[in-house]
């Protein structure tokens, strides 16, 4: 469980913070500047809130009340900076050994092995880190770091330097450790993709304070987000499941409260929770069920209500047994469909406006 | 070489070495109070630290004799420790140290400088305590600068004259340094052929003190870049 209430102010930059979760990773999401860092900082200790509260797993790291200020290395939280930061005097198998020694026996949970293994590291540990490749020099402060067997990791924008196959790369590491290690994670992005993808839990930062917070379909559904999320990324995000798999056209099924969803092949098993983003511009409206028509996904929803218009688009929020869908239409569109709160309609998503990157292993 | 010139060489080397390891440790922590805090009158000890490099070097050894001297304030406090600066060896290394210290100081201070901060932090995170950052991080990516910086000074010890003579005169065996002693080879008839004979042994020292720290700072590239 993390626990924070805190007001930080860095230089003439103040933010103010108070949530609280304890889902499996918890993502701050915002544009760069928006203070997420800053808020990983005050956690990790390197900054001190001027007032407040952060508690990890019962514990109090800071107390402005009470006079509890720990310091970093007190602090037992793995910190994982945007650019790895491993030591350059250093080979790898000594930036690896550097937490982990000053580590107390007793305190030591995590397996060294196991880390080395799950993040592929056997390889690397003579080298040194000016020879490592990005996406390599990120496994290592993440193993860095699992060494130290922190009660939480922070990961800072650990995919921002990194190119598209090295991030896909690093995002498998970071599922694996969720589901292998049971670490609580911390994951501070502006990327819409990643936090879909990993966070169970979204506190959306914003001018120095927290604009958004809940269960990630919920947050990244609304629509009040458009201005964070750009306006061509606005959507809605849903848990399903994967129902089966239609191995000759390469297409999974999955299956929500509000019916069916085809998408390009997921790897995933049957039965396993994912969750799909869905972008408004990609929502097509219908009154009737068309016939004759390549979409694959069509689905009957109730209109709940149009949004406010920006020059020819409006956005319509709409309700698929409970769970929300947004579509970006025109607003000549909107008036010949007669669209009004309560119309039954059917929306229509193309299944290969779904890719790899919208969708997440929940 | 004779055994009087063996005598000198050695005496100066004694200087300089005593002068550096006794001004090293105070140096670096004085280039990391510079580098890393910031406090009130920084401009004015950034100031004193730096006079020696400025002032006459005679200057400097006419106050160390005024405050160490037997009769001075800080003197005649030493003196019933048994720890005497005026007229002897330790003296010499005194004015060495602090003539060589701006020098160092400044070449450890850029050298510090040069460290990315957050590595000290990341250590941190990781549950070293600021001393053992200072010592597992800063100190050894400094190092090519702390190197560099014990050569000059270590030179400067070499080379010291004005300070010297001043504070702790020119007694054979004992203060007579190098520099001194090729300056007082020049002062008697017929004593070029010394003074030439000495300076070809401090110019052959100086070309040995920069090889060894060019093949250090060499060697711990190579360490952190291999």
């Amino acid at each position: 469980m993390l626990e924070v209430d805190v007001a930080v102010r860095r230089d003439d930059f103040r933010i103010e913070a108070a949530f609280a979760s304890d889902a499996p990773i918890v993502a701050f999401f915002g544009r760069s500047g928006s203070g997420k860092t800053t808020l990983v900082n005050a956690i990790a200790g390197i900054l001190k809130p001027e007032r407040g509260r952060i508690v990890i797993g019962g514990r109090v790291l800071f107390d402005s009340a009470n006079g509890v200020d720990l310091p970093p290395e007190h602090r037992r939280v793995g910190y994982v900076f945007q650019d790895a930061l491993l030591f350059p005097h250093m080979t790898v198998r000594a930036n690896l050994d550097y937490g982990e020694a000053l580590t107390p026996l007793a305190e030591r949970v995590i397996d060294r092995e196991r880390v080395l293994a799950l993040l592929g590291l056997q390889a690397l540990l003579e080298r040194r880190p000016t020879s490592l490749s990005g996406g390599e020099r990120q496994r290592v402060a993440i193993g860095r770091a699992l060494l130290t067997s922190p009660r939480v990791l922070l990961l800072d924008e650990p995919l921002a330097s990194l190119d598209g196959a090295r991030k896909a790369e690093i995002l498998a590491y970071i599922e694996i450790l969720r589901d292998e290690l049971r670490l609580p994670i911390v994951y501070v992005s502006h990327a819409l993709e990643e936090v879909t993808r990993l966070a169970d839990r979204v506190v959306v930062v914003s001018e120095g304070r927290v604009a958004a917070e809940g269960p990630a379909a919920e947050v990244l559904s609304r629509p009040e987000l458009g201005p964070l999320t750009g306006r061509f990324e606005g959507g809605a995000v849903i848990e399903a499941r994967v129902a089966s798999h239609d191995p000759r056209y390469e297409l999974t099924t999955l299956a929500f409260a509000g019916g069916q969803l085809v998408v390009p092949n997921l790897d995933a098993l049957p039965g396993e929770p994912v969750r799909v983003r869905i972008r408004a511009r990609d929502v097509s409206l219908a009154l009737e069920r068309p016939r004759g028509v390549s979409v694959q996904n069509v689905l009957p929803a109730t209109v709940r209500s149009l949004g406010a218009e920006f020059g020819a688009i409006v956005e319509v929020s709409l309700d698929m047994g409970g769970v929300p869908l947004r579509a970006r239409i025109t607003r000549k569109a909107a008036e010949e469909l007669g669209l009004a709160p309560g119309l039954q309609v059917h929306a229509l998503v193309k299944a290969v406006s779904i890719d790899r990157h919208s969708a997440g292993f929940a | 070489m004779s055994g009087a010139e063996l005598g000198i060489l050695f005496l100066s080397l004694q200087v300089g070495l005593v002068s550096l390891a006794a001004s090293l440790p105070i140096a670096i922590g004085v280039a990391f109070v510079l580098a890393r805090k910031d406090f009130p009158g920084k401009t004015l000890f950034d100031a004193v630290v730096h006079l020696p490099l400025v002032l006459p070097p005679v200057v400097v050894g006419f106050v160390l004799l005024v405050l160490f001297g037997t009769q001075g304030p800080i003197g005649s406090l030493l003196e019933p420790l048994g720890i005497v600066f005026a007229f002897r060896w330790t003296g010499a290394a005194l004015a060495a140290a602090i003539m060589g210290f701006p020098l160092l100081v400044r070449a450890v201070r850029l050298a510090i400088e040069s460290v990315d901060p957050r590595l000290e932090l990341a250590a941190r995170t990781l549950g070293a305590s600021r001393t053992r950052v200072f010592f597992t991080v800063t100190l050894p990516l400094a190092a090519s600068g702390v190197v560099t910086g014990a050569l000059l000074a270590f030179a400067r010890a070499l080379g010291e004259f004005g300070a010297t003579i001043t504070f702790v005169s020119n007694i054979p065996g004992e203060t007579r340094t190098l520099p001194l002693a090729i300056y007082t080879a020049t002062q008697v008839p017929n004593g070029d052929a010394e003074a030439l004979r000495l300076s070809i042994i401090s110019i052959l020292v100086s070309l040995g003190a920069l090889a060894l720290s060019e093949w250090m700072v060499r060697r711990h590239k190579r360490g952190a870049h291999a």
